[in-house]
């Protein structure tokens, strides 16, 4: 199951040229990207991990683009993300904010059904990719 | 794309008369530009008739004595090479060994990529680029520092333009320990001295630039200042005309203030406060034939 997470995320896979136009309007707006990484997809999962620290001051995005070929050649089967962040008075938060690298397969999300007082059910999902630990989910 | 072509020309040969104009002397320095000009342009010419083009390798390496305009020359070549299209963005990251070479180790790798990142699209301009090596100290970062330049310039050499600067023999002696860094560089540059006449005008230009402008006797007396300031220790082209002509005006400023008994008395006109006299140029202690030696600032 394709995970749908950030924009663009229903389009098909951008190109690296794609990505890289991106990241220029980005940076013409005066955005700082930043690279993240996860293996759980779980959508509650906000804070993934930061690949290097934010970039500021660049003017072009080679930088960018040579930073996230570095991404993923460390990590080719995670989730990696690319955040423009504002730093603009009063916005102060992630603009744009795009999946650029993902596993080859997605197993998708289970639905886990709890019984609660009452008869009462909850229903929460866990990925199938969870289920193993942490750097070993996807082969 | 005839007419887009001869566009192009113009534009080029407005750059290098600007360029003419703007900087005095230099001569090496302005046949390079105008030959990296004329090159790109054959570049757009041939890829545009289908045969194969290559970018070329633009990295430099500036090299004269303090004062030549090293400095100046390097701020100017982001934006030449953006308007001939050769870099994307046209800014210039100055930087120096600070910027590059970590504290400790670990340290260095991280710092040396954000700022060749920051460059991208750029001109990356190292001054005193002789400092990253420190043959004395093996376990020094700097070496590292150098690698990973190095892996840059040759991998995302389209990406940005690295210029080094230094003074002559301590830049051939860093060439020296490190001959890939060498090899990689396309252009050395060597900044030559100016001659009596070239600071002369640059002197004019700088007063120009202050809008101040100079008496008869005072140009002539800056004729021999030069003279004279050319045979001291410690004499600094370019830096040197500047650090003379601010002596000047403090004098002059002082002059200005006395004539009229303090501040707050007589008017002084636009002519006065324009003018440095020749006295003002006859006070510095250059003419003092040799008793002193300035200490170069």
């Amino acid at each position: 199951m394709r995970l749908t997470q950030g924009t663009f995320s229903f389009l098909p896979e951008l190109t690296d040229e794609q990505i890289g136009a991106q990241v220029e309007h980005c940076l013409s707006q005066g955005w700082a990207l930043s690279i993240e990484y996860t293996d759980d997809p779980h959508p509650r999962n906000t804070y993934w991990e930061m690949f290097g620290q934010p970039m500021f001051d660049l003017h072009d995005a080679a930088g960018v683009m040579a930073e996230l070929g570095s991404a993923r050649a460390t990590f080719p089967g995670q989730y990696i993300k690319l955040n423009a962040f504002d730093a603009t008075r009063g916005v102060e938060s992630v603009r744009l904010s795009f999946i650029v690298n993902r596993p080859a397969t997605e197993p998708g999300f289970a639905l886990i059904r709890e019984e609660a007082a009452g008869r009462a059910i909850r229903y929460t999902i866990r990925s199938y990719a969870a289920e193993r630990p942490e750097g070993e989910r996807y082969p | 794309m005839t007419s887009a072509t001869v566009d192009d020309g113009q534009e080029i040969q407005e750059l290098l008369s600007t360029l003419d104009a703007e900087l005095v002397g230099l001569a090496p320095v302005k046949t390079r530009i105008r030959e990296i000009a004329a090159l790109l342009l054959v570049e757009k010419l041939r890829s545009e008739v289908g045969l194969s083009a290559g970018s070329p390798s633009l990295h430099m390496s500036f090299t004269g004595n303090p004062g030549t305009g090293k400095t100046t020359v390097a701020l100017r070549m982001a934006s030449i090479l953006h308007r001939l299209g050769y870099v994307r963005k046209g800014h210039l990251v100055a930087v120096t060994r600070d910027d590059l070479v970590g504290q400790f180790i670990g340290h260095t790798a991280p710092k040396t990529k954000e700022v060749l990142k920051r460059a991208m699209g750029g001109v990356l301009f190292i001054d005193e680029a002789y400092y990253l090596y420190r043959p004395e100290n093996e376990r020094d970062y700097g070496q590292e520092a150098i690698e990973i330049m190095l892996q840059v310039m040759e991998d995302q050499r389209d990406d940005l333009v690295v210029i080094l600067a230094g003074y002559k023999d301590r830049m051939d002696r860093f060439f020296q320990s490190n001959p890939g860094m060498s090899s990689r560089i396309a252009h050395h540059v060597d900044f030559p001295d100016y001659t009596a006449d070239e600071l002369l005008s640059i002197a004019q230009l700088m007063l120009d630039q202050m809008q101040y402008r100079l008496s008869d006797g005072a140009r002539q007396a800056l004729v021999e200042y030069i003279a004279l300031r050319r045979e001291q220790p410690n004499f600094a082209n370019a830096r040197s005309m500047r650090n003379g002509l601010d002596r000047a005006r403090l004098r002059q400023a002082n002059r200005l203030v006395e004539s009229r008994g303090g501040v707050g008395a007589t008017l002084l006109t636009r002519d006065q406060l324009m003018t440095i006299e020749e006295a003002d140029i006859r006070a510095s202690r250059v003419f003092d034939q040799g008793e002193t030696v300035e200490i170069s600032s």
